[in-house]
């Protein structure tokens, strides 16, 4: 009864729902408008802030986040979190280095993308089919896979031996000016946006995060494609994995810690919903690069370390208030 | 006898619907006043006005003799007024006696004292339930219990009572009337909804009948017999809604369900659909249709039985397997199940087969997709600013359509509707019985479930009537009468309904 009289009473709601569209609009723009602010106010607070070697430099820095964020936004679309993303990053570096001198560069970076393939397998197979809570899933893999990490490595950095040249020179070299780890960044975006956007899993990912139930009802496996998104994003992270290998050297049991915290803020700050749905690539870059400016230019103005953990936290809530709108856009 | 509660000329509408025009309802002190009507009747937004759910549009209230005003569900409680729903809502994970006790919990608990005035309660009601074990570990009686015990732990004058026995075990049930009983005898008034009517002979001192969101009588259950009583329920005359459809043949069986079991909700269920064929699952809710249909499209697993179509056994053990299968479900609440109100039609419409929009690398056919679409926009005449406008923005009728065209698109050989027109206004509802018949012309096996019983015997062939998760009949269109569908849903033999005189 009361059903029947909710369902009835809709159009109303339904007339307030076609504006949505253009508050759409205004959101994605929302997002752009933080990056371009943050730009002109951090060129004004240091000259060295718009030049070719720092502006390299960022680019650079925020590659591996970049890389682990749209992994992460996956997940988060379909209404999950990973939050072992840091640790698959180090336990795959780890690895990576490790098995250099015995397999050669090319084995071992596979050995390395294979760590985290088999960590967001694990999580994935317990969400999916055993319908456990992502959180408490992917804090256990953040645990055991750091865990891995530090026993594989027996707690220290593995340097890089000689043979795996190529990959310390990836780490170095530019493509058209552009630092190499970034393009793989910008590179493993465009894949993301096709896939997103053009490709049939794609649209269920979306599918899925906006009423499961509906999809699961319309004949999909719920289980293939939660199970396909955890995979991808612990593969995403074990890649930037190999990047951190790649930019200093070492592989280290140590890299990563809290990176998982930097990635959800940058996919939040890109105006992706926690419960799923809703979030755009382009706006996870966004995000990336909006977290990655606001280091910068901290460091520029050297501001203390500790000062700059403060200040992050505040700016995260500004930007995600100011991506909101002003209030009431849920 | 002045009445402790007394409402007069109540109306409320929803939106443009009206839900109770002019209602008047009283009930004594010391008294069991039964509410009785068919599903949308108005019982449970007459009750949500008493227990202050809902503010009345128009009419007066009166509580012992002077006018009242509920705000919220609080200010009824604290003037004695309480309501047990059909769903119990109580804390879960917290002890029984905290739940008896929520409501006036102290700044700091004393559990000895806590335990043993929550306990004192419950053994007033006849009842031994250990006061520190969490609700959560009881069984359904129990916790119906825990929530009278609750009522009462206040000064409770009056007590709503929505289908108190909709889930309880013949036992149970008879305890339950026992406390009633008692309670009545402790002078508080009772207000009594339930659907076994029989219940109602047994407890009530009065009926209050109510049907279309109106008063049809008043009466004491000694003036009437259980004929006499559903005739008040439902009788009226069928309405021209449906277009008769071109007498399509049918055909071969399509799909066979054999003796298809879940526990505690479908009980040893078989019948069979043939090709071209409408049939109809009728019953009150709760008779477990919802719950069958959901078994044979695989969006809940059987425990036993099985599902063939052509011959083949099929038997999903999930929605995969059942959409592979040919059979295709509008599922009962289009917005939390059919559709993802949040992404456009054209995503909605080619969800439930999505190869046929996609490459062979995964990539999807945008333009195949939107010239499908299109099509199926046209045929199913979706009113819609395009195809990439996103469902939630549509009506009510025009959402249910886009669920419809995804099955259309689909292909499937069974398909399956549950409650298909549930808040969809005159004008959609006839286009959706179209709809329907132009898929049982197309050859396809149809199977609707629905409240509405004109709604059943306009449109389909057979109705088979459910009751307590069992197949209870079938009725073929020459004995079709809401009368009957109610009798044989409700388990009363066929003999008694079959005596009534046939109003439709």
């Amino acid at each position: 009864m009361n059903k029947e009289l909710t369902t009835t009473a809709t159009p109303g709601a339904s007339g307030q729902r076609a504006k949505l569209p253009a508050w759409e609009s205004i959101r994605r723009f929302n997002t752009l408008f933080i990056l371009l602010t943050l730009v002109i106010c951090s060129s004004l607070f240091s000259a060295d802030f718009l030049t070719g070697p720092n502006v390299s430099n960022v680019s650079r820095q925020v590659a591996g986040v970049g890389i682990m964020s749209m992994g992460m936004l996956l997940v988060v679309l379909t209404g999950g979190i990973d939050l072992s993303v840091g640790s698959v990053t180090a336990l795959s570096s780890v690895t990576t280095a490790l098995l250099i001198p015995h397999v050669g560069m090319s084995l071992a970076i596979a050995g390395g993308l294979l760590s985290g393939i088999v960590c967001g397998a694990v999580s994935g197979a317990l969400i999916a089919f055993y319908r456990l809570s992502p959180f408490v899933v992917t804090l256990a893999t953040m645990t055991v896979a750091r865990g891995i990490a530090l026993i594989i490595s027996k707690g220290a950095p593995i340097l890089v031996s000689e043979e795996a040249q190529p990959l310390l020179d990836f780490g170095r070299d530019t493509l058209l000016s552009i630092p190499q780890p970034t393009a793989m960044m910008l590179i493993v975006f465009a894949i993301g946006a096709v896939f997103l956007g053009l490709t049939r899993a794609g649209r269920i990912v979306r599918a899925i995060g906006s009423n499961e139930e509906a999809v699961r009802l319309s004949g999909v496996s719920i289980v293939f494609y939660t199970l396909l998104t955890y995979v991808v994003c612990g593969a995403l992270s074990a890649l930037a994995g190999v990047v951190s290998v790649a930019r200093s050297g070492v592989g280290a049991p140590s890299v990563g810690v809290g990176d998982e915290l930097t990635v959800i803020a940058a996919v939040v700050i890109g105006g992706a919903s926690l419960s799923g749905g809703r979030g755009t690539v382009l706006n996870t870059l966004v995000g990336v690069l909006v977290l990655g400016i606001i280091a910068n230019i901290m460091n520029l103005t050297s501001v203390p370390g500790y000062h700059q953990q403060v200040v992050m936290g505040v700016i995260i809530v500004v930007a995600i208030l100011a991506q909101r709108g002003s209030g009431g856009a849920r | 006898m002045n009445s402790l509660l007394s409402l007069q000329g109540v109306s409320k509408r929803f939106g443009g619907v009206k839900a109770l025009t002019n209602v008047n309802f009283d009930v004594r002190a010391g008294e069991v006043h039964a509410l009785v009507g068919e599903n949308g009747a108005g019982k449970s937004t007459l009750m949500k006005i008493i227990a202050g759910n809902h503010l009345p549009d128009g009419g007066t209230i009166q509580l012992a003799g002077e006018a009242a005003r509920f705000r919220n569900p609080h200010d009824a409680l604290t003037r004695g007024i309480a309501l047990i729903h059909q769903e119990t809502a109580l804390a879960l994970h917290l002890s029984v006696a905290e739940n008896v006790m929520l409501c006036h919990l102290p700044r700091f608990i004393h559990w000895k004292q806590l335990y043993e005035h929550a306990s004192s309660i419950i053994k007033g009601l006849g009842f031994d339930i250990d006061p520190a074990a969490p609700v959560s570990s009881l069984t359904t009686a129990h916790r119906q219990i825990v929530e009278i015990a609750k009522a009462l732990s206040l000064d409770v004058k009056l007590l709503v009572l929505d289908e108190p026995t909709a889930s309880l075990a013949p036992s149970d049930t008879e305890r339950l009337l026992g406390i009633v009983r008692d309670l009545r005898a402790r002078g508080v008034g009772v207000v009594y909804i339930s659907h076994r009517l029989h219940e109602i002979f047994e407890i009530a001192d009065r009926v209050t009948v109510l049907k279309d969101g109106q008063t049809v009588a008043t009466v004491a259950p000694e003036d009437i017999n259980m004929d006499s009583l559903i005739r008040m329920m439902v009788g009226r005359p069928l309405s021209a809604l449906f277009p008769k459809r071109k007498n399509g043949s049918i055909g071969d069986v399509v799909l066979n369900v054999d003796g298809l079991s879940r526990r505690g909700a479908v009980d040893n269920v078989s019948f069979a659909v043939h090709a071209g064929e409408v049939i109809g699952l009728g019953g009150l809710i709760g008779a477990g249709r919802t719950e069958l249909v959901r078994l044979i499209f695989g969006a809940d697993r059987s425990d036993s039985g099985r599902v063939e179509i052509d011959g083949k056994a099929v038997t999903p053990r999930n929605t995969v397997d059942g959409v592979r299968a040919g059979i295709g479900l509008v599922p009962e609440d289009r917005k939390s199940q059919g559709t993802v109100l949040s992404m456009p039609i054209r995503i909605n419409s080619t969800m439930a087969r999505l190869s046929d929009v996609t490459n062979l690398f995964g990539g999807l056919r945008v333009a195949h997709e939107r010239q499908t679409v299109g099509q199926l926009m046209q045929n199913l005449r979706i009113k819609a600013r395009d195809m990439d406008a996103d469902v939630s923005t549509l009506s009510g009728g025009n959402q249910q359509k886009v669920v419809l065209a995804k099955w259309f698109h689909a292909k499937g050989k069974v398909i399956i509707l549950d409650e298909p027109t549930r808040g969809v206004d005159v004008g959609a509802k006839a286009e959706i019985y179209n709809l329907i018949n132009t898929l049982a012309a197309e050859g396809k096996a149809i199977i609707v479930v629905s409240s509405d019983h004109h709604e059943l015997m306009g449109l389909c062939d057979r109705i088979l009537v459910m009751g307590g998760g069992r197949l209870r009949g079938q009725l073929h269109p020459d004995e079709y009468s809401e009368e009957r569908i109610v009798a044989m849903s409700l388990g009363l033999t066929l003999g008694t309904a079959a005596e009534l005189p046939v109003t439709a």
